[in-house]
């Protein structure tokens, strides 16, 4: 069965078919890709994946449950964790607390504990601690811990918001545009992050991305989307190569 | 072995940089509340600064509490008077009703103290239900309006007690048909005279420190973070599973029952007690507002310190008469430019207390060294 199954999918602002008829279903431990041209509806569909926006139509299963039209904070809970286009990180809490934040819904102790400074306040936030700082690590954040999460650098900033995303412990990952204003030093080094995350987590991806040497590069499958439709789905290198795929990003 | 384990907390206490602000900030109110008392010893504060010590007190509080609502949780709110409000008054109540039955202040303040917070956090619970749905400006307006709301029906609030009971009435005092023998409790406009007089300046230094204690330990946990992840980013909070309306409604009650707690050491300063626009109106919320903005948004010592120089040096400069909003004003552009004008924030960073004391040291340590030669 597949992680993610998403049938007839659908939502309109005003007269404007935003998305229509949208179908995809990805494996466990898969890279799919979500490309098409400005205006296509793919951040439209994260919306609708992570409960932004409500479907006028349309079934979302995670994992078997039917996710559909569920508030965001419970479709986190479902397990579905997402990245942002234009970053959005908490800029005034340090990159340690951004992790913890994110951790919030694994570990916990009641607001009594915090203000009386009980033992499981001391214990809990140890844990915190440790945990948040692992996987700092593991993007080679952790000298940066303490530094103030809007101070980071650009292409840090973007590693930060997958560790955040990754604290709420989810079975499938979203990042929207993560390439987004990177140079092609950079682009590769977040290609070999993304391969990374997917086998050191066991993680399932979905992206959406612009960069096409990102995308052919790990993407296993892709979906191009034009104008809120379904244009071509399948594997990587044929979906690629489809002329109706070239006509839509190139024109005729 | 004993002395290992002390080094080590202090070593831990080093790199501790919040747990070492905290402290910091206790310490600072409990060196003033001793300076203040030898000095009271000593007869050294005349009365007219001994009648402040109480209401420095209560701003404080006030200050502290509402930086919890605007700078933690970064909303706007201008209905502060009206929950403390809330909490004199039930408070002021409660202990004018008891003032027979439970004759020991130590046991009666506590609980009037308790009546006055949970009533002021009841009512921010009930106000914030609907009004946080609402943003920045909009926000603003309507937790102003509810403050004045709160008011003016105190205002028209009427309770007498006589043979047959308790009567209330929201007309007049002469519609509580009471006996003879009835007592006014609240009495529409004039509102409650008579409340015993439980709060002084060691009270008020204790619920400050309790104030202080209570919104810095918030805001250095699981919560404190869920809450300033909101302030800077709501859509990025929600995606990670932070329940938004379960904070901003925990925030919002935690500040107004803290609200609360300054109204009952306010109203237990006063032989009487009224709802008056001068000390419950949204001209109070605004001043402390003032104090919350000069003092530092989100910087809790700052707000706690701007309250004590801000609603102390008017009173100072009484002798002045009419200059003395003038030299008000003038003190609080200065404050402003002093703690928020970037060249002045670059100047202090050069010439903090630790940068000078290390330049006297080495200049110290230069001078020896010529001596030497």
């Amino acid at each position: 069965m597949a992680l993610l199954e998403v049938n007839n999918l659908g939502i309109s602002f005003g007269g404007l078919r935003a998305v229509d008829d949208f179908s995809i279903s990805i494996e466990k431990g898969q890279l799919y890709g979500l490309i098409g041209p400005n205006g296509a509806g793919k951040t439209t569909v994260f919306n609708l994946l992570t409960g932004v926006y409500k479907p006028n139509l349309g079934i979302i299963k995670l994992d078997g449950a039917d996710i559909t039209g569920k508030k965001t904070i419970d479709v986190n809970r479902a397990g579905i964790a997402r990245t942002f286009q234009n970053i959005r990180l908490f800029g005034k809490l340090s990159v340690v607390d951004n992790v913890k934040v994110g951790l919030h819904n694994q570990m916990g102790y009641s607001v009594l504990a915090s203000i009386l400074r009980l033992p499981s306040f001391k214990k809990v936030e140890a844990q915190l601690q440790e945990k948040a700082l692992e996987i700092l690590k593991v993007f080679d954040l952790d000298k940066e811990a303490d530094v103030l999460a809007s101070n980071l650098p650009y292409g840090k900033q973007r590693k930060l918001e997958i560790c955040r995303a990754l604290a709420t412990n989810p079975k499938l990952l979203l990042l929207d545009e993560p390439a987004a204003g990177m140079n092609p030093m950079e682009t590769l080094e977040l290609m070999e992050t993304i391969r990374f995350v997917r086998d050191h987590f066991d993680m399932t991806i979905l992206l959406i991305e612009h960069d096409m040497k990102l995308v052919s590069g790990i993407c296993e499958e892709l979906t191009v989307l034009n104008f809120g439709r379904i244009l071509c789905q399948g594997k990587t290198s044929d979906v690629l190569n489809n002329p109706e795929v070239i006509k839509a990003y190139l024109g005729e | 072995m004993k002395v290992n384990c002390l080094k080590q907390k202090f070593i831990n206490l080093k790199a501790n940089k919040p747990l070492r602000n905290d402290l910091t900030t206790y310490g600072i109110v409990i060196l003033a509340y001793v300076i203040i008392q030898i000095l009271g010893m000593a007869g050294m504060i005349n009365s007219q600064l001994k009648g402040l010590l109480v209401p420095i007190c209560v701003y404080a509080i006030l200050a502290v509490s509402l930086n919890l609502t605007v700078g933690i949780l970064g909303e706007l709110s201008l209905g502060h008077a009206g929950f403390m409000c809330v909490g004199a008054f039930t408070s002021a109540f409660f202990s004018k009703c008891m003032v027979e039955v439970i004759p020991q202040a130590f046991i009666r303040f506590p609980l009037a103290l308790l009546i006055g917070a949970a009533s002021a956090g009841l009512f921010g619970v009930l106000i914030g239900i609907p009004v946080l749905r609402l943003k920045g400006d909009y926000l603003a307006i309507v937790t102003l309006a509810f403050g004045e709301i709160i008011k003016n029906i105190i205002n028209t609030i009427n309770i007498g007690r006589d043979s047959n009971g308790l009567h209330f009435s929201m007309k007049s005092a002469m519609d509580l048909g009471m006996e003879k023998d009835g007592v006014f409790l609240i009495k529409g406009a004039m509102g409650i005279t008579g409340t015993p007089g439980d709060s002084n300046f060691t009270v008020g230094a204790v619920l400050l420190l309790i104030t202080l204690f209570v919104v810095l330990n918030i805001v250095r946990s699981r919560d404190g973070r869920a809450i300033m992840a909101i302030r800077d980013n709501v859509i990025a909070a929600e995606s990670v599973g932070i329940n938004i309306t379960k904070y901003k409604l925990l925030t919002f009650a935690i500040s107004a029952a803290l609200a609360g707690v300054a109204g009952v050491l306010y109203a237990h300063n006063l032989g009487s007690l009224t709802a008056t626009p001068k000390t419950f109106g949204y001209n109070m919320s605004i001043m402390i507002l003032v104090y919350v903005v000069l003092g530092g948004i989100g910087n809790i010592r700052g707000s706690m310190i701007a309250a004590i120089i801000l609603y102390v040096l008017p009173e100072m400069l009484r002798g002045l008469q009419t200059y003395r909003m003038l030299i008000y004003a003038v003190v609080l552009i200065v404050m402003m430019i002093y703690n928020w004008a970037p060249k002045s924030i670059a100047w202090r960073e050069t010439h903090s207390i630790k940068d000078l004391l290390a330049k006297a040291k080495g200049a110290i340590a230069s001078k020896s060294k010529k001596g030497g030669n």
